[in-house]
Formats: structure tokens, C-alpha cells, sequence
């Protein structure tokens, strides 16, 4: 097994994404197989394959130094699980010693 | 609570380590330096989305789905800031990738809405440079290791009893300066610099700030964080090869700070190595206040940023022509304009000195501009206005003087109507913000007396009070006269024309003058 079902919940839950115990059921199977699957064409990379690190054979794509519009800070802060003054509040960042 | 803290507060009490003075450190070691500098490029928006980057907006209304890492947002390359790199890295004469990738930077740390940081890591996008710069008289080559782009995080607000980070409650994060291209420039080891090293240190991110100035890439305000610096410092026993172990202070965010931070490194490393001991390398933290640092926790910061290439964005590979285009159009750079100003100005090698080291140099330019001879500009500048930022502890361009006052002050001096002593008091009340210079001069009542009448009153009072003086002058001593002088200048505060006073004088008792 590739990941596990526990392994998929504590991802969703870093995530912030409200998975019920059926979605569980359902999404931790098709991961697994995705993560197998990736793990199968890594087999095939030998030493005379360059890593490939995009797909596109494009650069220097870049936009003008223009303004665009913002969010309205209420649509900027829709999605934070708490707001205080206007700014995103999140737990304490270090943990007691 | 109460207990468990205080408890706490004891444990937690730093074991003093003496410090070495600086100039017996200096004796025995030999220290090592590097510097990391973050600039924060001024374009008009941010390094992967078109948010403004002005300063001192409320919090979070400069962010959009992009720079708050939004699920389905992607990030385009800002083409202002690419250049910009690309003419610092010119400017200081290193190499341009010719391709290079921005990395991704994983950590879980809420100043970036992210999870993790756009920047680069093993392929920056310019390399291997130097910069020439001088400290007390002599010329250091500062290596430059590279130059590289990344977007800046949030700022984020500590809530506790502390108001720090230990001992937050929680944090409350503004993600305004989220992705403002910031660009890292890191010094190879700086060695030979013995004694010097707080100096060199502090010219180096002068003239680093002055090339940005100079550039038009930054405004490199170091009060508002545009400009910070980490300091590397290790020491080595003198006549060793082998380089100690070094200390990287964070967040050093003022010119003074730089030298000051360097100097107690050097101090503290020597204390600890000549009780027996050895330098941790960690992370530390510089105070402000008292000029010292303290350990970082380091597990803080030991971290595994797994750096891969960015997915999101596609590859740099600026062209030689654009790169030559870039380097043509750059402007007269800080070392040539000030060997220019220089000769300009007639000023010998250890004025010039001074002018950099008091940061005066476009102060003095601009009050030249503003109509001062060159000489004047750079006595009031150098000579009185530098020691008072001193005394006060600020830099000197933030005094509340302009160089267009400086140079009115300069102006009214040439006239006549000011002589250096009054200048001086007309200054500080330019300083204490009672107005222009001439509205200084009026209210305090602070021109030359050189009224002819007034002054032959109190030349005739000088000559009356010191009746045996006068009699030596008259007798052909016209050295004797001075006291006379000496008397006219006290009873008027300084105030009387001194040189029509004297003719007077000499007038008055008969002499050619």
C-alpha cells in the first residue's frame, strides 16, 4: 500500500478540506493507486533520461509590471477558519517548550 | 501560572560568557565575514501577480488569489523584476544565467499562505561578481557568491503577553508583502579585513545601498524593511588557515546595526573561545536597543526546505542581447559618480572618506545643487550636522533639515549677514522646526549686527572699558587689538560684523589698517 487511509485524512485535514468517513473510503483507494501508478514510470527513469522538470518547452513567459485589481479584504478573508483586525489568525506558530 | 513562569523566566536566564574587548580580540583572532542582504525590488506590483507593492496599505487588501496561493491560481513572472536583478547582478559585475528555474521552498510556516516559497536555489539567476569599496582609507574586493530572486512573505503580528513569538497566544497575519520580489544578494567569505571588519561590513551594505538607489530598483528604505541584512561572522585564531565556526545574525536593519552587530559578534566569539569554549553555529537575533545579540533556538530553523524546481513557472533564459541592452542602459554607478564628485568638489581622498561614512554624500550634492559652494555644503553637513545625527543616534539624512535649508544657511554665511556661530544657531532651529532658515534668522533676532552706528557703540564701550589696551594699540601693538575685538563680539553674543568691527577699532585709535 502506497498510502493509507489514515494517511489520506491527516492530509486532508492539513489541507483544510472536510472529507466525511465515506469520501474517505472512496478517495484513499484511488490515491493509492495514483501514487503506485507514479511509482511504476520512476522505474523506467535510468541514468540516459535527463529529469524533466516541465513538460512545456517554453521560457521567459512573463507578464508586465501592471496593476491588476485585488480582492475586497472581506473576499480575501472568506476562506481563513478566523479573522481578527482585518488579518488572517492562525495558531501559535511555536510550541511551548 | 504565575509560578510556573517565573520558574521559567530563571532557567531560561543566559549564562554570561565574558566578552573579550574588541581590541584584544583583535590581537589574537582574525574574523571571518558574510553577508546576506534582501532587497526589495521597487516595481509597481508583485513578482508573480499584478497587487501593488506600495508600503502602509491596510492589512490584507493587497492580495489576490495568486499571492494568497488560492487552489487553481498560477504565477506569471513579473518582467520588471527580472530585469532588475539582471542590471544589480550587472552592476556588480557578475555573470547572467543564461537559463536558470525558480525553485519551490516547502516549509510550514504561515508567513506565506503557501506553504511555501517561490525562489531560487541551486541555478541564480546571476553569479560570481565583486564590488570595490573602501573603508579607512583602504580598498577592499567584496566577492560576490550570487544573486538571486524570491517573493517576500507576510508579516505576521505576535498576540501574547510577550508580543513576540515565544510565548504568542497566536499570530495574526498580514499578507500585503506576500510576494513582493525581494532579491538576496550573498557575499563570498570576506577575510583581511582584522580590525576593520565592523567598518567593512557597514560600507559594504552602504554602497550596496547606494547602488540600489543608484539603479532606480529600490528605495532600499532600511526603517521600513526594504533593506535587510544577515551577518556571518567567524573568528579564527591570527596566522590559522582553517576558518572557525560562524554565527548568522538575522534581521540587522540599519546601517549602524551592521557595525555595531559585527563588533559584539567579534566580542562575544573571542569571550567564548578564550574562556575555552566554542562558537555554536546557530542563528541569533540582534537588539537594537542594547547592541547584543542572543541565540536563536536553532530548532527553529533547522529545517528541510525540500527545494524543487517550480512546476508553475517555466524557465528564465534571458538572451545576450536583452542582458546587453540591460547593461547599456545602466546609469553612472555610485564609484564613478562619486570619483566624478570628487573632482568636482576638490575634495582630497580622506574628506570623500568622511562624506561616505556620515552617508552625507547625496545630501551634500543635493545642497550644492541647491546653489551652496561645495566647500560650505560639506562643512555644515560634515562638521555640525553629522555629529548631531550621532549624538541623537539617527542617520543623517533623516535629520529635519533640507539641503535646500543647509544651502540658505550657506548662502546667508557667503552674504554676511550669518557668520559660522550664528550659522550654528540658525541650524538649530531649523532642527527644532521653527521654520526656514531666514524665518530663524528673524525670530531669534540672529543676523550680523554690521549697522554702522550700532557697531561704533560698542566699539567705543570696548575701547572705554579697557582703557590699557587701547593705549597698546594706539602705541603701534596692533596684535592688542583682538581683546578689543574679543569684547565687541561678547557684548553683542557673537552678533557684531567682526571684520568691519576691527577696522573700526583700528580706526577709532588712530591705526591704518
Amino acid at each position: 500500500m502506497a498510502i493509507t487511509r489514515d494517511e489520506v485524512a491527516h492530509l486532508a485535514r492539513l489541507s483544510r478540506l472536510a472529507l466525511g468517513d465515506d469520501e474517505l473510503d472512496h478517495l484513499a483507494p484511488q490515491l493509492d493507486v495514483i501514487i503506485s501508478s507514479v511509482a511504476r514510470v520512476q522505474e523506467v527513469a535510468a541514468e540516459d533520461i535527463p529529469p524533466t522538470s516541465h513538460s512545456v518547452p517554453l521560457t521567459n513567459v512573463f507578464r508586465p509590471d501592471e496593476r491588476q485589481p485585488c480582492l475586497a479584504p472581506d473576499e480575501a478573508l472568506a476562506g481563513a477558519p478566523a479573522v481578527e483586525d482585518g488579518r488572517f489568525r492562525v495558531p501559535r506558530i511555536l510550541e511551548e517548550e | 501560572m504565575t509560578t510556573s513562569s517565573a520558574a521559567e523566566a530563571t532557567s531560561r536566564k543566559p549564562r554570561m560568557t565574558r566578552m573579550t574587548p574588541y581590541d584584544e580580540a583583535m590581537g589574537r583572532y582574525e574574523p571571518v565575514l558574510g553577508l546576506e542582504t534582501h532587497v526589495e525590488l521597487g516595481t509597481a506590483t508583485k513578482m508573480f501577480c499584478g497587487c501593488p507593492t506600495t508600503f502602509g496599505a491596510p492589512p490584507n487588501t493587497h492580495v489576490c488569489p495568486v499571492c494568497l496561493g488560492l487552489p487553481g491560481s498560477l504565477p506569471t513572472t513579473n518582467r520588471a523584476a527580472i530585469e532588475f536583478t539582471t542590471m544589480i547582478g550587472l552592476a556588480l559585475n557578475c555573470r547572467i544565467a543564461e537559463w536558470c528555474r525558480f525553485a519551490r521552498k516547502n516549509y510550514f510556516y504561515p508567513d506565506m499562505p503557501k506553504n511555501f516559497q517561490i525562489s531560487q536555489y541551486d541555478e541564480p539567476l546571476c553569479t560570481d561578481g565583486w564590488m570595490d569599496l573602501a573603508a579607512d582609507g583602504k580598498t577592499f574586493r567584496i566577492g560576490i557568491e550570487r544573486v538571486h530572486l524570491e517573493e517576500d512573505t507576510g508579516k505576521s503580528l505576535h498576540v501574547g503577553s510577550t508580543g513576540r513569538i515565544h510565548g504568542a497566544d497566536y499570530s495574526l497575519v498580514d499578507y500585503n508583502r506576500a510576494g513582493i520580489p525581494l532579491v538576496e544578494i550573498v557575499t563570498k567569505p570576506i577575510e583581511a579585513t582584522g580590525a576593520l571588519a565592523p567598518q567593512v561590513a557597514r560600507a559594504y551594505v552602504t554602497e550596496l545601498r547606494e547602488l540600489m538607489r543608484t539603479l532606480g530598483v529600490s528605495d532600499v528604505r532600511m526603517e521600513e524593511g526594504s533593506l535587510r541584512c544577515d551577518v556571518n561572522v567567524s573568528l579564527m585564531p591570527r596566522g590559522a588557515s582553517e576558518w572557525g565556526t560562524r554565527s548568522e545574525t538575522k534581521n540587522v536593519n540599519s546601517l549602524r546595526s551592521v557595525e555595531r552587530a559585527v563588533r559584539h559578534e567579534i566580542e562575544r566569539q573571542a569571550g567564548v573561545l578564550d574562556a575555552g569554549g566554542t562558537v555554536v553555529q546557530e542563528t541569533r537575533h540582534f537588539h537594537e536597543d542594547t547592541g547584543t545579540t542572543t541565540a536563536g533556538r536553532s530548532k527553529e530553523y533547522a529545517q528541510d526546505y525540500r527545494y524543487f524546481p517550480e512546476p508553475d513557472l517555466v524557465p528564465l533564459a534571458p538572451s545576450p542581447e536583452w542582458v546587453e541592452q540591460l547593461r547599456v542602459s545602466l546609469p553612472e554607478l555610485p564609484s564613478a559618480r562619486r570619483e566624478r564628485l570628487q573632482k568636482e568638489w576638490g575634495l582630497s581622498d580622506s574628506e570623500m572618506d568622511a562624506l561616505r561614512n556620515a552617508d552625507a554624500l547625496d545630501v551634500v550634492e543635493a545642497t550644492v545643487a541647491a546653489g551652496a559652494p561645495p566647500a560650505q555644503a560639506y562643512k555644515w553637513w560634515l562638521n555640525e550636522l553629522s555629529r548631531r545625527a550621532t549624538e541623537q543616534g539617527v542617520e543623517l539624512a533623516t535629520l529635519p533639515i533640507t539641503p535646500v535649508q543647509v544651502a540658505r544657511v550657506a548662502e546667508l554665511v557667503a552674504a554676511g549677514t550669518l557668520n559660522d556661530k550664528l550659522a550654528r544657531q540658525v541650524i538649530e532651529g531649523v532642527l527644532a522646526g521653527e521654520g526656514d532658515p531666514d524665518e530663524v534668522v528673524r525670530r531669534r533676532n540672529l543676523a550680523i549686527v554690521s549697522d554702522e552706528g550700532e557697531l561704533a557703540a560698542l566699539v567705543d564701550a570696548a575701547i572705554a572699558d579697557n582703557p590699557d589696551v587701547a593705549e597698546k594699540v594706539r602705541g603701534g601693538k596692533v596684535q592688542a587689538a583682538g581683546a578689543l575685538l574679543g569684547a565687541v563680539m561678547k557684548a553683542s553674543s557673537g552678533q557684531a560684523d567682526a571684520q568691519r568691527a576691527r577696522e573700526l577699532i583700528l580706526e577709532k585709535l588712530g591705526v591704518p589698517s
